[in-house]
C-alpha cells in the first residue's frame, strides 16, 4: 500500500487503498450559527499507515478529529465505521490522545486501571495489574506506578495519556498535538512510541504543526484548510510537490489565510 | 461588655469542668447535625453531579429550583415537617415528631439543596476538564460520574462543611420539630434560644461561644484530614 501511495498525489479526499475504508467522513459539517468550521468533507481512512494531519490554526483539525472520534456531534454529514454509522461500538474500537493530557487525579496505575475497567467494562472488580504493569512498562513508567499521575512531568503525563489510551485495545488512534508542549526529548519518546503501535497495526491519525515531526512519521498527509480537505497525498509526494495553494504556503512558512 | 467577660468565664468553667448537661447537648448537637450532613451529603452529590454531566428539557428550570431553595426559611421547613410528623399528619404514625430523627429530617431537608447547588457546581467546573478524555476512554454516564465524584472528592469536602455549618447553627427548625425538650431535643442552638429568652445572656453567650468552638474544631479537623489526603493525591 505504500508504494501505491508513493504515487502522484490524490484529489482531496480519495482514497488510497482498495476495500472498505475503516473510516468515513461523507459531507461531514459542523456549523456554529452561521459560521461553517467544517464544510462538507469528505474523507477516507484506511487500516495501518499514518495519517497526519496538517493545516493552518482554525482550519478545523482538532475538531475534524473529535467528529471522526464521535466526542462531537456533527451538524451535517455522517461518519462511518466500517460502512456503518459511527455507534458506541465503534467509538470504543477508537481512542484519543489529546494536545493537554488530562490525567485523573489519582495515582498512576489507577489511571490505566481506569481506562481497563472502561474495556472490560469491570467498574469495581478485580483488576488486571499484569496488564496494566505492561502497559506502563511499554511507556517506560512502571517505576512510577504508585506516585500521583499530575506530579509526572509534562513528558511523562502525555505518555501516560498515551498507555491510558492504549489501555482500550483501539484499532485506531487520533493524537491531537500531543507533542506541542513537549521538549525533543520527550517529543522523540511519543514518536518512537507512536511508530511502535502502528507497527502493531494500529490507525494513527495524528494531527500537528511541526513540519518535521510530519516527515518523520506520515505515510500520508491530509491538508485541511477553511474546514475541507485542501489535498491529501502521500508523504513524499506532498513534501516534494504540494498539489495545492495552502499547502505549498503552508510549507513555505508564509501566512496561509 | 460585662456580659461578655462573664460568658468568656462561664464558656471556660463549663468546658473544662466537663459539664454533664453541656456534653449531652454538645453530644446531641453533633450528632443530629453530622448524620443530617451525611445523609445529605448522600443526596446532594449525586443529585448534584447528575445536574451537572445531564442535558435535558427543563434542566435550566431545575437548576433555578436547586439553588432557590438554598434559601429555604428553617422555620418554614419546621412548620412543613412539623405538619406531616404531627399525630394527625400523614406521618403521624411513626411518631417521631419531638425526637432527635425528626431534627435530622428537617436539617437534611435544609441542607441537601445547599449541597447538591454547590456540588453541582464544583462537578460542572471538573466535567469541562474530563469530559472528552473520560468519553475517549468509554465512561459511561455512570462511570463518569463516579469519576467526577471521586476526583472532585477534596472540593466536595468543602461543600460537606458548608453544609454542616449550616445545620450546626440552624435554630429555627429545630426547635419546632424537636420541642427543645430537655434531655431529648435540647441542642446548642435552642439551648442559646432559651436562655437568651430567660434573660440570662452570658449563659447563652457561653453556649455561643462553645458552639462556635465546636464548628471550628469540626472545621479544622475536616480541613487537616483534606490537606493530608490531598498532598497524597497532589490533586
Amino acid at each position: 500500500m505504500l508504494d501505491r501511495m508513493g504515487e502522484a498525489a490524490l484529489s482531496p479526499g480519495a482514497d488510497i487503498s482498495c476495500g472498505a475504508p475503516l473510516l468515513e467522513a461523507r459531507g461531514l459539517s459542523f456549523a456554529v450559527g452561521e459560521t461553517s468550521l467544517i464544510d462538507g468533507l469528505d474523507l477516507r481512512l484506511d487500516a495501518a499507515a499514518a495519517t497526519i494531519v496538517m493545516g493552518p490554526n482554525g482550519a478545523g483539525k482538532s475538531l475534524l478529529l473529535r467528529l471522526l472520534h464521535g466526542l462531537v456531534a456533527p451538524t451535517g454529514g455522517a461518519v462511518l465505521w466500517r460502512g456503518a454509522a459511527l455507534g458506541e461500538s465503534g467509538r470504543r474500537a477508537q481512542a484519543m490522545v489529546f494536545q493537554q493530557a488530562t490525567l485523573l487525579r489519582r495515582s498512576v496505575a489507577a489511571n490505566i486501571d481506569f481506562a481497563l475497567a472502561r474495556r472490560t467494562r469491570r467498574a469495581w472488580g478485580r483488576r488486571d495489574p499484569s496488564r496494566r504493569d505492561a502497559l506502563l512498562a511499554q511507556v517506560g513508567l512502571l517505576g512510577k506506578a504508585r506516585q500521583p499521575a499530575r506530579r509526572l512531568s509534562g513528558g511523562e503525563q502525555q505518555r501516560l495519556a498515551l498507555a491510558r489510551a492504549l489501555a482500550t485495545e483501539p484499532e485506531i488512534l487520533f493524537l491531537d498535538e500531543p507533542t506541542a508542549s513537549l521538549d525533543p526529548a520527550s517529543t522523540a519518546m511519543i514518536e518512537a512510541l507512536v511508530q511502535g503501535v502502528k507497527a502493531r497495526g494500529v490507525k494513527i491519525v495524528f494531527v500537528t504543526h511541526d513540519v518535521g515531526q510530519a516527515r518523520r512519521l506520515a505515510d500520508e498527509v491530509v491538508f485541511v484548510h477553511r474546514g475541507r480537505v485542501a489535498e491529501r497525498a502521500a508523504a513524499a509526494t506532498f513534501f516534494s510537490a504540494p498539489a495545492s495553494a495552502p499547502a505549498q504556503a503552508y510549507l513555505d512558512g508564509r501566512l496561509v489565510l | 461588655m460585662q456580659d461578655l467577660t462573664e460568658a468568656f468565664g462561664l464558656a471556660a468553667a463549663l468546658a473544662i469542668g466537663f459539664d454533664a448537661d453541656l456534653m449531652e447537648i454538645v453530644a446531641l448537637s453533633l450528632h443530629v447535625s453530622l448524620t443530617a450532613t451525611l445523609i445529605a451529603c448522600a443526596i446532594g452529590f449525586p443529585l448534584g453531579a447528575a445536574l451537572a454531566v445531564s442535558r435535558f428539557p427543563g434542566r435550566g428550570a431545575a437548576l433555578s429550583l436547586v439553588n432557590a431553595l438554598m434559601g429555604l426559611p428553617p422555620v418554614v421547613v419546621g412548620l412543613i415537617v412539623y405538619i406531616h410528623l404531627s399525630r394527625a399528619g400523614p406521618l403521624g404514625f411513626l411518631g417521631l415528631l419531638y425526637t432527635p430523627t425528626a431534627m435530622i429530617i428537617a436539617q437534611v431537608i435544609l441542607i441537601a439543596p445547599i449541597i447538591a447547588a454547590l456540588s453541582r457546581q464544583v462537578i460542572e467546573d471538573l466535567h469541562r476538564e474530563y469530559a472528552e478524555p473520560l468519553r475517549s476512554l468509554g465512561a459511561g454516564r455512570g462511570a463518569m460520574i463516579g469519576a467526577l465524584l471521586y476526583d472532585g472528592r477534596f472540593a466536595l469536602s468543602t461543600v460537606a462543611l458548608a453544609g454542616f455549618g449550616r445545620a450546626v447553627a440552624e435554630v429555627g427548625a429545630v426547635m419546632i420539630v424537636g420541642g427543645n425538650i430537655d434531655h431529648l431535643t435540647r441542642v446548642m442552638t435552642t439551648a442559646i434560644a432559651l436562655e437568651t429568652s430567660k434573660g440570662d445572656l452570658a449563659l447563652a453567650l457561653a453556649l455561643g461561644i462553645i458552639l462556635l468552638l465546636i464548628a471550628l474544631g469540626v472545621n479544622a479537623a475536616a480541613t487537616a484530614v483534606k490537606l493530608r489526603a490531598e498532598r497524597a493525591a497532589y490533586a
